[in-house]
């Protein structure tokens, strides 16, 4: 069982929320190229190591969260919250 | 073996006496007896039959380590099999019963395959049956299948029930500061110490009783060691196994609340599953003995010494008259004697050439012996003595018991859980944890450290590592060191036999021989993985405790190598068997899953709807009509919705609320069809694509304001589009100003549609003029009341190809709401319609759902690429057009008639050429009806190059499952009114 630190809610199980994905992908914008596209959902690093992904805290605050994850260890190193406003005010709230 | 109960010995309640049947013969025992020594006190010598050979075994250790005394509890639903003699606890009227025999452990016509035993080496059932001589006509996978059935009725365990589990189960959570798993000396002073500091400390025992090794002292007191901890405040949970240590510090726990009580409270479940979170955990699980291997070393009557004094000390049972101990460590001296004491003739065989040890005389220690093999068949008779240095025969001891220890390993399972691998210590023989980067400790025994003071020392180690983890201080303080007998030991693994067959057992469970690890090697099954896998050492339900490590010996020894360089397995978690009942716990039948029920699901109950659940959701399926079938009934209600107007609980559909100033801008990037200009008071059709192109869901969205959209999307996608909405908003487009509400347990919604829909609306609303064709045109939104004055909702959309409504008011209105629609609807002879009738009308008009939108479908497959703008950027449309999605043969929507319009077809029926009826052939049909409109059965689905390629020519429509083949041709999908006439009336 992982449990992960929400910034919002605590420390909780990790069947209290939804993995996402790779969260150090920058998406291309709408218009872009069906290559960069292409490139941005299909080519992914298959990581052995600290890996940053985002997880949804579904059944809690519904947060979308980055979290820094050992792929060896599941040893969690870091949790933020994804959207940078949000982020802002529980730093300086919680 | 003769075993006795003996008087002033022991920790069980003689004032209470238990009556319990062994093999439907009627015993006693005593309160605080296990199974095990119930049975051995009545010297019941025979309690099981092996695996492979059904030779008689009897009872070989006194913990969760036994493999021999395994037996089936219980009758009929309450059958528990494979359970440890050693572990149950003894209860008034326990019925027990012998396994793996027949007629009985006592007299078994399976004995035979002992005989036959030369024939059974590993491996011996894959050689034979997979087309070796005489079957190689049977050769591969096929009559493998056919001859396993055989072969495992003949070897084989207990049988469990066939009936469904009477008992429940509950799964409970806890969190503490500090866990420590076992109750020895080692456990029980880190728990003292922390506990002392004001922490929470939760104890595991897996025991009924506290003290772990200790309970094989004379003079231990267990019941005053838990008041002690109790009015301490340590939490105590006992007859608790922590069988896994998982990420985070979590652990698993199987708690048996009533497996020991003979007429147990219904109210109690049988067993409790536990989850842990604990800051620490500390592993005081302790040490298992090893047995030698030796020929025979399996006859009734064989121990481990530490087993024997346990039954003496715990029990007060003296397990043998004339005991022989064989021995390459200092751990027996003790124990012999006890026994000694205790009236039993002890010889004890030292494998070493000379100790430095103060014995009593009357034990006859014999230097530089090593037990040879064992005499007798049911019962010990005597045993061939031979010279360690050189194997030679040296004398024949007459005995009924023969104890052994080849040494001590700690119980590493729970650290291997967490991926350590354990490290070979040369001067102790044994495997002990690696180095640990999590919050766990390792202390006692379990860490390789074997006396009482050391071990408490350890303990207190552990507990400052704890304390150092949660910041009470920090302090380095070092483990006393491994091992800590006077004499070291000598490796005592096996002593080989030079008779054949031999029988010198590895691993009593499955009955892997030394010869068995010898052929493994000579056949090239030298990786210890392998090894396992081939002989099937260590895969029994005792996992290996009693004979790894033997076994990784012996494969050293051929290989010429040591022991670490051999390696060992990994422990994976249980580590004592954990029951499939106690992890689904209350998750069963109805509780399987949650329920989800729409505010007027009595109300349809009670207008007579056939409920059918939807994903969780229990949706009206059809509203029979005194004896109709649901065909009868969904016929009739389609062709009332067509004629005059039908109501139907539409509120599953998931409902999000989009407001913000930037809403226009997200719900335009999110459809694929323009959104930008959806004037005010209006709805919009739209399709979502997922990144990579593919159609995602569908559903209507509607302006009610400047900045506020109402999005309605299919029941089946209602969470992951909510979730999928919340993603793009808080990772992607985090500039953009719009907040989503689920809003789908805050409105309920019913579909009126029909030709008579709008005088049925203008009856329910307040003004009774209002809804017009003008007013309300197709597409439009109104925000309007009941007549009775509460406000609610109407869209003109239709699902049904009809002129269709649907009404959205707040749950808690919802039956007032269905009341007025439904005495409104009847005066024109309208009609309540279910789900089934819904999919009629919608397949009628070939419109999609969850059954097309399959997760492979692109909006031009679906047929609806006319709703993909070009003049706009959206989500998927980068990726739509891409490669394969392109392709000319891409499988596209059509309809689907049979050519004999008699003749009925299935959902999942494969669409193949005439001639070439197979694989995937050319199409697929997804949804199927009886059309009463034009009388007879239709489909939607899809065909490669659809109608264009395949207008007028005859395909058949392939159902392999239920041997179905019929003639059908391919229509358009709008099968009813495909201008659209009807709807836009």
């Amino acid at each position: 069982m992982i449990r992960i630190k929400c910034p919002y809610c605590g420390e909780r199980d990790h069947s209290e929320f939804t993995y996402g994905g790779d969260a150090s992908i920058k998406y291309p914008e709408l218009d872009a190229p069906e290559s960069e596209w292409t490139k941005a959902i299909f080519f992914r690093e298959n990581i052995r190591g600290i890996q940053k992904e985002t997880w949804h805290h579904t059944n809690g605050c519904r947060l979308w969260l980055e979290v820094e994850r050992s792929t060896i260890t599941h040893e969690i190193k870091s949790v933020k919250v994804c959207h940078p406003q949000i982020e802002k005010i529980t730093k300086s709230k919680l | 073996m003769t075993s006795v109960r003996k008087e002033k010995y022991g920790k069980i309640n003689r004032d209470k006496v238990l009556g319990f049947t062994w093999d439907n013969k009627e015993y006693f025992g005593y309160e605080g007896d296990s199974l095990a020594s119930a049975l051995l006190a009545n010297d019941i010598k025979i309690v099981g039959r092996s695996f492979k050979y059904h030779r008689p075994r009897g009872v070989m250790s006194c913990g969760v380590e036994e493999s021999g005394a395994l037996v089936t509890i219980g009758s009929g639903s309450k059958t528990d099999p494979n359970v440890r003699a050693t572990t149950q606890e003894l209860y008034s009227g326990l019925n027990a019963k012998g396994q793996n025999a027949f007629p009985n452990v006592n007299f078994d016509f399976g004995g035979i395959n002992n005989y036959l035993s030369r024939f059974f080496a590993a491996g011996f059932y894959y050689k034979t049956f997979m087309g070796l001589p005489p079957f190689e006509w049977g050769k591969g996978t096929g009559i493998w299948m056919v001859f396993e059935k055989i072969i495992r009725k003949a070897a084989g365990m207990g049988k469990a029930s066939r009936e469904p589990d009477p008992d429940s189960y509950e799964h409970a959570n806890d969190f503490c500061d500090v866990l420590v798993i076992g109750s020895g000396p080692a456990g029980i002073a880190a728990a003292q110490e922390l506990v002392n500091k004001n922490l929470d400390v939760i104890l595991i025992e897996q025991d009924s009783l506290l003290g772990g090794n200790n309970l094989s002292k004379k003079d231990f007191d267990a019941n005053l060691l838990l008041s002690k901890l109790k009015s301490s405040s340590v939490r105590v949970m006992s007859r608790t196994t922590a069988f896994g240590i998982y990420d985070n510090t979590v652990v698993g726990a199987l708690e048996r609340v009533t497996d020991h009580l003979p007429n147990p409270d219904v109210k109690l479940p049988r067993q409790r599953f536990w989850t842990i979170r604990a800051k620490h955990i500390i592993v005081a699980s302790g040490a298992l003995e090893r047995h030698v291997t030796f020929n025979n070393n399996d006859v009734p009557g064989t121990m481990t010494v530490n087993a024997s004094k346990h039954y003496l000390n715990r029990y007060g049972v003296l397990t043998g008259k004339n005991i022989v101990i064989t021995t390459n460590n200092d751990s027996v001296y003790q124990t012999a004697i006890e026994l000694h004491q205790a009236g039993a003739k002890v010889t004890v065989l030292e494998s070493r050439k000379k100790i430095k040890l103060d014995l009593s005389k009357e034990i006859d220690l014999h230097l530089n012996s090593l037990p040879f093999s064992i005499n007798g068949s049911k019962k010990i008779d005597s045993i061939d003595v031979c010279k360690a240095t050189d194997l030679s025969f040296k004398n024949t001891i007459i005995c009924d018991q023969v104890l052994m220890s080849g040494g001590w390993s700690p119980i590493v399972n729970l650290i291997s859980h967490r991926g350590i691998k354990p490290i070979w210590n040369q001067e102790n023989l044994c495997f002990i944890p690696g180095d640990i980067k999590e919050n766990i400790s390792v202390v006692g025994s379990a860490k390789g450290i074997w006396n009482e003071k050391d071990c408490i020392e350890s303990g207190l180690v552990g507990a400052n590592e704890a304390m150092n983890t949660l910041g009470i201080h920090k302090k380095e303080i070092s483990f006393p060191s491994v091992g800590g007998w006077s004499n070291s030991i000598e490796p005592l693994f096996e002593v080989k036999s030079n008779k054949f067959p031999s029988k010198s057992f590895v691993d009593f469970q499955h009955d892997v021989t030394a010869e068995d690890v010898r052929l493994a090697h000579r056949e090239g099954f030298i990786s210890v993985e392998h090894l396992k896998r081939y002989t099937t050492l260590g895969m029994a339900n005792d996992q290996g405790k009693m004979g790894n490590i033997i076994g990784l010996s012996l494969m050293a020894e051929q290989l010429d190598k040591t022991i670490p360089e051999v390696g060992t397995t990994v422990f994976r978690p249980p580590y004592t068997p954990v029951p499939i009942g106690a992890l689904t716990g209350r998750n069963v039948g109805k509780h399987f899953r949650p329920l989800r029920v729409t505010p007027m699901h009595q109300w349809n109950i009670d207008h007579g709807a056939k409920m059918i659940e939807v994903g969780l959701y229990q949706r009206p399926w059809y509203y029979p009509k005194k004896n109709e079938t649901l065909s009868d009934s969904y016929i009739r209600e389609t062709k009332i919705v067509r004629k005059t107007v039908g109501i139907c609980d539409v509120t599953s559909l998931g409902k999000i609320a989009i407001q913000g100033p930037d809403a226009t801008e997200f719900v335009n990037r999110i459809y694929t069809n323009p959104f930008a200009k959806l004037p005010l008071g209006k709805a919009r059709y739209g399709i979502m694509l997922r990144d990579d192109g593919i159609v995602m869901d569908d559903g209507t969205s509607w302006r009610l304001g400047e900045n506020e959209y109402f999005m309605t999307t299919s029941t089946a996608a209602a969470a992951k589009v909510m979730s999928w909405l919340e993603e793009l908003l808080q990772t992607r487009w985090t500039d953009l100003k719009v907040n989503v509400t689920s809003v789908s347990e805050q409105w309920a919604g019913a579909a009126i549609a029909g030709p008579k829909s709008r005088n049925v609306l203008n009856e329910c609303v307040f003004d009774p003029s209002e809804i017009t064709n003008e007013n309300l045109p197709f597409m439009g939104v109104l925000e309007t009341k009941l007549k009775e004055g509460t406000p609610c909702r109407i869209v003109r959309i239709s699902f049904s190809g009809e002129l269709a409504y649907e009404m959205y008011i707040e749950s808690d209105y919802a039956n007032g709401m269905m009341d007025i629609l439904w005495e409104s609807a009847q005066k024109y002879d309208g009609c309540l319609y279910g789900l089934e009738a819904l999919g009629a009308l919608r397949v009628e008009k070939g419109h999609v759902t969850g059954a097309e939108l399959d997760g492979r479908v692109t909006i031009d497959d679906a047929g609806l690429g006319k709703m993909a703008s070009t003049k706009k950027s959206y989500i998927g449309s980068a990726m739509r057009k891409r490669g394969v999605l392109n392709a000319d043969d891409r499988e596209i929507l059509v309809g689907f008639f049979p050519i004999n319009e008699k003749e009925t077809f299935n959902a999942g029926t494969i669409v193949c050429e005439k001639d070439n009826i197979k694989g995937q052939g050319v199409g697929r049909i997804t949804s199927v009806t009886h059309s009463p409109e034009l009388g007879h059965w239709i489909g939607i689905g899809f065909v490669k190059g659809g109608l264009e390629k395949w207008k007028g020519i005859t395909l058949i429509g392939a159902d392999p499952i239920r041997n179905k083949q019929m003639q059908i041709k391919v229509v358009s999908p709008h099968m009813i009114d495909p201008e659209g006439k009807r709807m836009y009336a």
